[in-house]
């Protein structure tokens, strides 16, 4: 018989986590019930949905925006502030299962499953995210992309919890876009995934580029190399082809039953060739209109 | 909803509401795995995991506690060891030393207490097979070097002749011929509710309760298996969620399983499948070939098709061979065709069998000739109207098989509302998600086709199903008919038609449960017959009852407007009264299965399709923007719920030509979930523009006939169509997935367009 540990508060959640670092976490489950057929049993759960502590959405003293990791897809799609700081995050919930998905799943269920189709990953990559974990010593904070460790596997430890999720305080001044190509319009599992975020100097040229990619590798990742090309250039056509060549370098994606390697991989490159042109045309906008 | 007034009788054309809608909205409706079965124990499969082989033995674990486990094998078959359908070749369960034709094939049967513990059991059975070569692909199956079935594979050839001795010197005359290869894939049914079956035995008597679409074809299943004669075995349908073809077969495999199980265990036995299960192991459509010649004059007259057709049939011939006989009787299309050559052929693999699914092998060859039709267009520079209406059957023309069509021919009038309708603003298309849009190239494609409605050839007069309707005590109308309703709207349309022919209300109407004990043999409820040719029977029944009740009524000076009242009073004066009609074909209907010449069905519907895609630059997603249909009915008897039969069929088609992919590897179903096995939300459908279209049969009730299966036909071949005309590549094949466009456009540099 499963044990079943449903805690009140994050300090009881804390607790539960060090007693028992041999049980699930549940946080919505939208996950763990697809397997739950074929998988055996745990032995134990801690049930954290919907825990008050987990669902505060907040800036902190410095202006961040702090999102608990308890908040569902459903809290992201209605929350001003998520809407301001992370367009591209809201997108992405809005483009996960159902209505009734929307109200299970959450952004630490997300993290923690650290499925390379897991949705918010990219953009969180994007934004330059950091993630607050805590366990029976207290509290330590991770960049986004040193938390992702590889196919589903995570950096939390044995007796962690993922708390919250933090936003740089620059993020609502990113340029942000996201896309998601999945095997069809709803309720589907992605086969790209694309966010990608920059700033742009007075001069034009692009500043502190990230690129968040998903479904192209064991694990969602950073599209360094692309970024590189990126990082001080002038968006323009030719810039366009070669980041959308470097993109190639970045990714490691395979065929599986829901697509091709070969098809993900120009599909990523056309995306950011794409955003790219994006960018140079929106760029020539703002210029000729100033 | 229009709302019928209480007392009156329902109306034909109208709305009424749906008499299974509130049970099924508010959860009452009780399917299968609802059902309470005082100590049921649950079933089980044990399936091979070869394609092909010979099963050399079984054991049980030593150190396994079976005493709270049922086994059942071969040996405990007490009938005969098949499951009866055209020909007797497939077996319930694989015997020790006998052949392993696919990798679901049954094996084993366990039952326990519970599911949990009889999936659990399975593992401790050992399964010993010697692997032979398998043929998985419809290219090995014609190469023949490894013989599955005789000594080449065909499980069933067909051929159609109309003037084409010389056809080939006639093609090499033609001004164009249009030559080309299309292959459509597998296609899950992907009902709501998996299969599933309970079965219990009462004394010598074997019940079972399921979720099936032809009660009679499980009956006669079981009667061979059981070996029992035909009163004591029961089968009778539970409420079904959905079949479109996935329960018309296979549902007697799933039977005869519970049935042997729930004779082992003394007690009775749920044998539901989970959905990994159902999409492995039951029926898919056919996966098809066609190569297609097709020769026009200068003007764009067609003069000759040469048609080669092959189906993948799967490991045993189940309903292979009439599967490929109705491809083939729609494989040259709805056109005037002087010279027609059409060879068919079902070849056996090695994979679970193919069966029958929504248009039954029309939607095929369907997909070969309106391509055909489009390259022909665009080759031929003629509009894409005006070539069909150039070409396309009108009254007293006949089709390839000689067939003459004299009445309810909506050839024209289909494609005339079609284009009327095109002159309308499009509905609004959806929004784009995301915020990192791409260019889109657009496109349009037509597709023009008919449909069969009924069984093939001398079916329905060999069948000769009946009804009958009988006058209850209460003055109530008990129709008594084997057709299920599966979701289409039989219940509601069969009191339509009684209560119109009675003159009596709908609460005055009471439909039998559809169980062999209780109803004739109406029929299997498939091949778009149930409304044209039960309906029809219904209404007949009704109608010779009406004139009784009138004639009692007079004799006892009643009141004949109210024939409840008189029915009541007929019962309790003079004892039962039921009135059984059998079907009759219209005079002048000859078919001949040896030549395959004369006419091929009672009548046909018509439909035309348009639709209009957006091809994604970036991603070569396809975005349906628009779809008109315009089908032929001869009269809807409830307007909602055949525009659902036509938007669902649609959306169905819709699905099949751009998502519903179901690949193999060496006879395995690689994506058996619905996670992976990709069927159109919501979401993927555009509004559908559905347009009815009345041009009545005289034989079908109040001038019906079938809507089932035609909107399966068109839609993916007009979808293809589009998508060539927007990208400027052919596009033979379905599911035209992103990743097939992609594969396609490789040669084409990226535009330089900017967002």
């Amino acid at each position: 018989m499963t044990d079943w540990i449903r805690p009140t508060s994050l300090a009881e959640a804390v607790d539960a986590r060090r007693d028992h670092p041999d049980y699930l976490v549940l946080a919505g489950g939208t996950d763990v019930m697809v397997g739950a057929i074929d998988r055996p049993a745990p032995i134990g759960v801690i049930d954290i949905f919907g825990l008050p502590e987990l669902c505060v959405c907040e800036h902190d003293d410095e202006g961040r925006l702090r999102l608990g990791a308890g908040m569902s897809y459903a809290h992201l799609l209605g929350d001003a502030r998520v809407a301001a700081a992370a367009p591209a995050l809201v997108e992405s919930a809005r483009e996960i299962g159902a209505l009734q998905i929307q109200a299970r799943g959450t952004l630490g269920g997300n993290l923690g499953t650290c499925s390379p189709v897991g949705d918010t990953l990219p953009v969180l990559l994007a934004l330059d995210a950091e993630i607050e974990l805590r366990g029976p010593d207290g509290t330590r904070w991770l960049p986004v992309d040193d938390f992702c460790t590889g196919y589903r596997t995570t950096a939390l430890a044995a007796d962690e919890l993922i708390v919250s999720v933090r936003l740089p305080v620059d993020s609502s001044s990113r340029e942000q876009v996201w896309r998601k190509v999945g095997t069809r319009r709803a309720q589907s599992i992605s086969k790209v995934m694309l966010c990608a975020s920059t700033h742009r100097r007075d001069d034009g040229r692009l500043a502190d580029v990230r690129i968040g990619l998903g479904a192209i590798a064991a694990r969602p990742l950073r599209a360094r190399a692309t970024e590189a090309v990126l990082e001080g250039a002038l968006p323009d056509g030719p810039l366009a082809a070669r980041a959308a060549q470097a993109v190639l370098n970045d990714i490691a994606p395979i065929d599986d039953v829901r697509s091709r390697a070969d098809y993900r991989r120009a599909t990523t490159a056309r995306l950011i060739r794409r955003w790219v042109l994006h960018l140079a045309q929106t760029s020539t906008t703002t210029n000729t209109g100033s | 909803m229009s709302k019928d007034h209480e007392d009156a009788p329902m109306t034909i054309g109208g709305s009424p509401d749906r008499v299974d809608g509130v049970p099924k909205v508010t959860g009452t409706a009780l399917y299968v795995d609802d059902l309470e079965a005082p100590g049921a124990w649950h079933g089980a499969t044990l399936r091979s995991d070869v394609p092909r082989g010979r099963f050399v033995s079984l054991t049980r674990a030593a150190d396994f506690d079976w005493s709270d486990v049922v086994v059942v094998t071969a040996d405990d078959i007490a009938g005969q060891n098949v499951v009866a359908l055209i020909e007797d070749d497939q077996p319930s369960l694989v015997p020790v030393g006998g052949m392993i034709c696919h990798r679901e094939e049954a094996l084993a049967l366990v039952a326990a207490p519970t599911r949990a513990a009889a999936r659990a059991a399975l593992a401790h059975l050992t399964v010993v097979v010697d692997a032979l070569p398998a043929v998985t692909t419809l290219d090995a199956a014609l190469r023949a070097d490894v013989a599955v079935h005789n000594d080449d594979n065909v499980l069933k050839r067909l051929e159609i002749h109309r003037n084409d001795d010389d056809i080939d010197e006639i093609l090499a005359r033609c001004a164009h011929v249009i030559e080309g290869t299309y292959e459509t894939g597998a296609q899950e049914q992907m009902y709501i509710e998996p299969q599933g079956i309970l079965a219990e035995w009462r004394g010598e008597t074997c019940r079972v309760t399921g979720s099936l679409q032809c009660p009679y074809y499980v009956h006669k299943a079981l009667v061979m298996l059981l070996g029992l004669p035909d009163d004591q075995v029961v089968v009778t349908q539970a409420v079904t969620g959905g079949g479109f073809g996935g329960k018309e077969e296979y549902p007697s495999m799933i039977a005869g399983h519970a049935a042997l199980l729930a004779r082992a265990a003394g007690r009775p036995i749920k044998l539901i499948y989970d959905r990994a299960e159902d999409i492995a192991a039951t029926t898919k459509r056919h996966p098809a070939r066609v190569h297609h010649r097709l020769g026009l004059d200068a003007d764009g007259q067609l003069v000759a098709a040469d048609i080669d057709v092959l189906l993948d049939g799967g490991a045993y011939v189940t309903l292979s061979p009439v599967v490929l006989s109705r491809a083939i009787l729609h494989a040259a299309g709805p056109y005037r065709i002087p010279h027609v050559r059409i060879v068919g052929r079902a070849l056996a693999t090695n994979t679970p069998p193919h069966g029958a699914f929504r248009g039954f092998g029309a939607p095929q060859t369907t997909f070969a000739y309106e391509r055909q039709m489009q390259k022909a267009s665009r080759a031929l520079g003629i509009d894409a109207f005006e070539l069909r209406r150039k070409n396309l059957l009108r009254s007293g023309d006949s089709t390839a098989t000689g067939q003459v069509l004299t009445d309810s021919v909506g050839s024209d009038a289909v494609l005339d509302t079609l284009s009327a309708a095109l002159e309308r603003a499009a509905p609004p298309a959806a929004a784009r998600l995301g915020s990192l849009h791409s260019p889109v190239r657009r496109g349009r494609g037509l597709a023009f086709c008919f449909h069969g409605s009924g069984f093939t050839g001398s079916g329905e007069q060999r069948l000769a199903g009946r009804v009958t309707v009988a006058c209850l005590p209460s003055g109530d109308f008990e129709i008594r008919s084997s057709s299920t309703d599966i979701g289409q709207g039989m219940l509601t349309i069969f009191s339509q038609i009684a209560s119109q022919a009675l003159g009596v209300p709908a609460a005055r109407i009471v439909l039998s449960e559809p169980s062999t004990e209780r109803v004739p043999d109406s029929g299997p409820t498939v091949a778009s017959r149930t409304c044209m040719i039960v309906g029809r029977l219904v209404e007949r029944a009704c109608l010779a009852l009406a004139e009784q009740l009138r004639a009692h009524a007079a004799a006892n000076r009643l009141d004949a407007t109210d024939l409840a009242t008189v029915a009541a009073h007929r019962v309790a004066h003079a004892g039962p009264l039921a009135e059984t009609c059998e079907h009759e074909s219209p005079p002048g209907v000859e078919w001949s299965d040896e030549t395959y010449t004369g006419a091929a069905y009672p009548v046909f519907g018509w439909a035309a399709c348009l639709v209009d895609v957006a091809v994604d630059e970036d991603t070569r997603e396809v975005v349906v923007e628009r779809c008109i249909h315009a089908v032929d009915v001869g009269r809807a008897i409830h307007r909602r719920i055949v525009e659902g039969q036509i938007e669902g069929g649609t959306l169905q088609a819709l699905g099949w030509a751009l998502w519903e992919a179901v690949p193999y590897d060496d006879g395995r179903v690689l994506n058996p979930s619905m996670t992976d096995c990709i069927i159109p939300t919501s979401a993927d459908a555009p509004e559908l523009e559905t347009l009815l279209v009345e041009m009545p049969f005289a034989h079908g009730p109040h001038g019906a006939k079938g809507v089932g299966e035609i909107p399966m036909d068109g839609p993916a071949a007009a979808v293809a169509g589009a998508i060539e005309d927007a990208l400027g590549v052919a596009c033979d094949v379905v599911p035209l997935l992103p990743e097939v466009l992609d594969v396609l456009l490789v040669d084409q540099p990226p535009q330089e367009t900017l967002a």
